[in-house]
This record gives C-alpha cells, structure tokens and sequence, in this order.
C-alpha cells in the first residue's frame, strides 16, 4: 500500500490515478515546483530582505533586531528610540565589539535608501540589484514582499469566494425550483455590473486595507463557481442513492456534505488554479490604477504604474512585467495540469 | 384485515404532477401519475404491483416512501399514518418502512465504503455504543450473505448482486417493518435474481417482513407474492391473489399481460394451443396528462364497449381474493 499513500493518507486508486496524470503534464509538474520555491522564498521575505540585520554579536552577547527592537542605547548609542542599523554611527559602535550579519538584501519594501549616488530611480547595481524605484526603495524587495501580498490576498481571495460560492451552488442545485429560479437571475443581473468600475467607485469611499478590499472583491468573485456546483449538484439530487439517504431520514445538510458535494468537488478543484489567477491579476489592475492596497504598501501593480511613470528607468517596467508574467504563466499551467489530471476521459482511457 | 402492527394500507393515493398554470399557457397540464389506489398488505405478506412502464408503479412506490409529495389519500403503516407525518416526525418514523432501488449501481454512494453506507442510518439514529453498532452491521453482513471484511471495500469492487444485497443491509439496519422493493431484480440476470429473491423470501420468514414488490416481470411476481396488483395508467384494473390472478385472469389488459409473456415452448403469444384465446394488445397507452373519461383501457381493449367510453368502470369483488374494475363482468 506503500505507493499509495501521500504524506501519511490513503489514496483511493482513482486519486492515485489524478497524481499520475498530473506527474505525467512535466510543465505544471515543474510549474508547481518552481512555485512552491518562489512562494515559500516570499513567505520568509523578513530574511531575505530586510534593513535589519539576522544576527548581531555585540559585546559577547546575541542580538536578533529581525524579531524584536532595541533601541540604540543598547548599543551604546544617545537615542531611547529604535536602533537605526543603516547609520554608518550605530554600524561603527557594533562592529567596535562584535559584527553584524545581514539578509542577502539589506533593505526592507519601504527603507528609503538616502546614499544614492543618482537621483532616484536608480539603475541596477550592486548595491541595487534591480535598481530602485522613483522614491529610492529596493525593487528586490519590493518585489519579494509584492509576490507574497498579491498570492496571499488571491489565495484567501480564492478559499473564501469557493466556499461562498459552493454553499451558494449546493443549495440552489439540491432544492433547484423557484429558489434556484430567483437566484440564478439574480447573480445573472449581479455579474453584469460592471464590476472594475463599482470597486474603483467603492474604493473612493472605503479607505482600502488588505482586509476591506478581499471583501470588496469577494462581493463579485463567489460567483464564479455557482454555476458548476449548481450544474453538479442538480444531476446527483436525483441519483437513486441520494433517494435511499432521504429514505433513511438523513437530513438534507447531511445529503448535501456527504453524498453530493464529493461528486462536486472535482469540478470546483479544476476551476480553483483559475480562479487564483484571476484574483491575482484584478489585485493587481486595481494597485495599477491606484485604487488597490493603501499607498507605501509593496505591490506589483504600483511597480507597473511607476514603470508607465518613469519610461526613462525601463527596469522598472521590465522587471514589474516579468514578475508578473511568470508568476501567472505558473498558475495557468499548474491550472491546466490539473484540469486535465481531473479529465475523466484521460482517467479512463 | 386487521391493522396489526406493520400492515401496510393505502387508501385512494392520489399523485399530480405538475397543475399550476404556467405564464404563457391558460390550460394547466396535470399529470396523473396515480390515480386513485387502495390496497393493503397484511403483515408478513408481500403484495406485488406489475404493469407497463408509465403506469405508476414506481410513483406509487415513491409515495408510500413520502419521496414524492401525495396529492390526496392516505398511507398508514401499522397505526402510524405516514401520509400524516411531517418534518421531524416523519423522519424519525422512516426507520420502520425502507426502500430497495432498481438500479443497483447508482443506489450506493460510490465514495463510501460498503461498512459506511450499511452503518449511516444507525449513526444517524444514535441507535447503541459505537462498538454495538459495529457488531449489528457485522450481522447485517452476514445476515444479506455478504463476508463482514469486505466492509473496507468499495461498492464498484461489488457485483450487481452483492451491490443489491448490500442495498438489503442496509434498509434492513433500522429493523424496519415494510420493505418497498421497486424492480430490485430487473437489472440483475437471471441465477443471480433467483438468489436475490431466495434472499428475500428467507429475510421474511426470519423477520416477518411486509414487501410491496414492484415488477413488471411476471415470473417473478408469481415467484414471490401472496397477492398481485395489476396497474394501468395509475389506476389497478385488478387485484388478486396469486393462484387466481395467473389461473383465471379477468380484466383484458391481464389477460393480455399475461399472454405476452414468453414461454420456451410457443413464443411470445402462443404460436401453438391457446393462440386463440391470446390477443396480444397493440398500441402505446394514453398521455397520464388528462386522461380518457371512461375506462382508461377502452383505446387498446379487444373487447371494447360502448360503455366503456362513458362510465369509469367500479372495482367489482368477484370473491374475497380477486376484484376486477371491468364493465365486462356486470353482464
């Protein structure tokens, strides 16, 4: 049974089967890995790239200012505030008795680098990697902490709208007839709204954080997967054995979870990769026009608009377009991958 | 008939599909499913209903189960009127009356495991300990002929037979007292129906179990039942039992059910000695939507009357065991 088991859980032979196929596509298989990397990378950007540094020897004693602060007279400094490591006067009484060891790149998304040799935006160089962007931040950076912030928001952006959305569907397909009816018109009438326009609208209103614009997308994104669980959920209603559960008295939640929606999760998993993409790229637009996450926050849709702003620093652009690009390329094959590990016609060929 | 307890009656079970009228039609469309149905089955009995497909056999079926809504009549169990129930009470009586499906392949959810399905209406009835309820799916196992280990498996790794057996154990976990078996061999063959059949028979006598068997194999039928039940278009034409239904049918339309069934020696409708008497009936049965005043049989019936299209016939007791609703036996 060795071989079908998966981190510790028995896998049907059909699963087993799904796994296969999706080894078999090399492209999402890849796809997957590189993704992982990159996102687990991002989700310990802290380490990578930060203004404080990892590690701090300093009189025979361990400090570690990435996890907590202190404040300069600690050592020995004039100031109670927090020690500033980027000034060359703090730099020089550490390394007096003891050393510093910093991230790969010692700059945070928002430490404004106030020792360029150019003006703002600066090119790539070694202190740079990508250069900076027009308010002197590191574009290393910034683009580390925007890769995290823009999966993030799509994949609790994708979980949300998918529960949403599939306890929209269940009960509008199990109970079908005039509820199903009113519903359906009405998400019809709600998906032609035009929604990049009402958010920009809403966004003017709402002061958007990260938490009131994953609402505000929310409001249009459970839609997408109605009408698949619906769809699913009205052919299994009347199979004989959903028949023989209501027989027995199971209630109609009960039917729901544990007869119908695992026939139904099938469909929603294929569809999910998509939906996390989609979310990824409306974030995305919004930072671009301006309306998304609040100013000074790292994102790639502000990296874009600087990039229109300052045609004369194309490695703004470039870079901004890139990320971008490769991070939806991954999705969209990982996507397909496994939508046809899924297809039945490949399981059963 | 006494109403002991697990005596099935149904009393005059109507069911209508359909009625409102809809937005760009003025003349409402009903179906009529069933049409006026009474019968009873003492306990311990089992009472077949046969006739063609469309003629309500499994609406009647579905409506003694409350899976279809019932338009108008009644359906007791015992002394429990099941037509009365409603929400939880209703649930909590669905222990005592239990349905085996036709289909045997899509009766049993293809994602559970065969201990699970057996085992879901004890939990759902909190019915013993957990190591209790292990123990009475153990002997539900081997009281349908199946091996307590093949539990673990699931129900595609079953043959259709084992699939129907496991559909036994699984209305039989809640000890009910009627068992509504709707076609439970047509999608069998033929030695693995005989088993299936021999099952039941063994399962009543064991547990004095009351069947409502619906078939349109008329083999089968004469296999199992006390009594039969003849159904067309939603009404019975007649009723009686075995012995005098097979040997002396009375209506035309069991006459002619009769005689189309094939036997080995003279083919469908008796190419030889009673080819006479046998007419096999032509023609499709009219829509359930508003159906013919009058007999409902009188468009095919060989031995049609004027009559006929006028008076719906009355069910006529021709003796205790055998009635007829047939303008042919008022002289």
């Amino acid at each position: 049974m060795s071989e079908n088991q998966l981190f510790g859980i028995t896998l049907s032979p059909l699963s087993v089967r799904r796994l296969e196929n999706f080894r078999a596509n090399r492209r999402g298989y890849w796809s997957l890995w590189i993704f992982l990397f990159l996102f687990v990378i991002t989700l310990g950007a802290e380490l990578v790239a930060n203004d404080k540094p990892l590690l701090i020897r300093f009189q025979s004693e361990l400090y570690m200012p990435v996890f907590s602060d202190y404040s300069e007279t600690t050592f020995g400094g004039e100031f109670e505030l927090a020690a500033d490591y980027h000034d060359p006067y703090i730099k020089e009484l550490i390394e007096a008795e003891g050393w510093i060891i910093w991230p790969p790149i010692p700059y945070s998304y928002q430490t404004i680098d106030y020792d360029l040799d150019v003006p703002a935006p600066a090119p790539p160089s070694s202190r740079h990697w990508l250069g900076t962007d027009d308010q002197a931040r590191d574009v290393v950076a910034r683009v580390l902490y925007g890769f995290r912030i823009s999966i993030l928001f799509g994949l609790l952006l994708t979980f949300i709208s998918s529960v949403v959305g599939i306890a929209a569907g269940a009960v509008q397909g199990y109970f079908g007839g005039l509820l199903d009816l009113f519903v359906q018109r009405f998400i019809e009438i709600w998906e032609g709204l035009p929604v990049l326009y009402l958010l920009i609208i809403m966004a003017a209103v709402i002061q958007p954080g990260f938490f009131s614009l994953l609402f505000l997308m929310l409001l249009f994104s459970w839609t997408g997967l109605v009408a698949v669980v619906r769809a699913e959920f009205l052919r299994v209603r009347n199979f004989e054995y959903i028949r023989a559960a209501k027989a027995l008295g199971v209630s109609d939640t009960t039917i729901m979870i544990r007869h119908v929606l695992p026939n139904a999760m099938v469909a929603t998993l294929t569809f999910m990769p998509f939906i996390l993409s989609g979310s990824v790229t409306t974030l995305t637009g919004l930072d671009f026009l301006g309306f998304g996450l609040p100013s000074g926050s790292p994102s790639l849709g502000e990296l874009l608009n600087q990039g229109k702003n300052n045609l004369q620093a194309p490695w703004l652009g470039i870079t901004g377009f890139l990320v971008i690009g490769v991070m939806l390329s991954l999705l969209v094959f990982i996507g397909e991958a496994v939508r046809d590990a899924f297809d039945p016609r490949k399981l059963f060929s | 008939m006494t109403t002991s307890r697990g005596a099935l009656k149904v009393t005059d079970l109507k069911v209508h599909f359909g009625g409102k009228r809809s937005l760009f039609s003025k003349k409402a469309s009903v179906v009529h499913a069933v049409d006026g149905v009474s019968f009873q089955i003492p306990k311990g009995k089992t009472l077949g209903i046969v006739g063609e497909s469309g003629s309500g056999k499994s609406t009647t079926a579905l409506a003694i189960m409350r899976l279809v809504e019932i338009t108008s009549g009644s359906v007791s169990l015992g002394d429990t009127a099941i037509s009365e129930l409603e929400g939880d009470a209703l649930r909590s009586a669905r222990r005592k009356f239990q349905v085996i499906f036709q289909d045997p392949y899509s009766s049993l959810n293809p994602r559970l495991r065969a201990g699970a399905i057996v085992r879901e209406p004890l939990d759902l009835m909190n019915i013993g300990t957990p190591q209790e309820r292990k123990n009475r799916v153990d002997e539900l196992f081997s009281q349908v002929g199946l091996r307590p280990e093949q539990q673990a498996l699931f129900p595609h790794q079953f043959s259709g037979g084992q699939r129907q057996r496991l559909g036994f154990a699984r209305a039989l976990s809640t000890m009910p007292d009627l068992i509504i078996c709707d076609e439970p061999v047509s999608a069998l063959d033929v030695a693995i129906q005989a088993q299936i059949l021999n099952l039941m028979t063994r399962l009543q006598q064991e547990l004095g179990l009351t069947y409502l068997f619906i078939s349109h194999d008329l083999g089968v039928v004469q296999h199992v039942c006390d009594e039969v039940a003849v159904m067309y278009l939603g009404q019975i034409v007649e009723q009686a039992d075995r012995v005098n239904l097979f040997s002396n049918p009375q209506h035309p339309y069991t006459q002619a059910l009769l005689a189309a069934v094939p036997t080995i020696r003279n083919g469908v409708a008796g190419r030889g000695r009673n080819r006479k008497s046998k007419a096999l009936i032509t023609g499709d049965p009219p829509s359930p939507i508003n159906p013919p005043d009058g007999c409902r049989f009188a468009g095919r019936c060989p031995k049609f009357q004027s009559i006929c299209r006028r008076v719906t016939p009355q069910m006529i007791v021709l003796d205790e065991n055998h009635q007829v609703a047939c303008h042919l036996l008022n002289g």
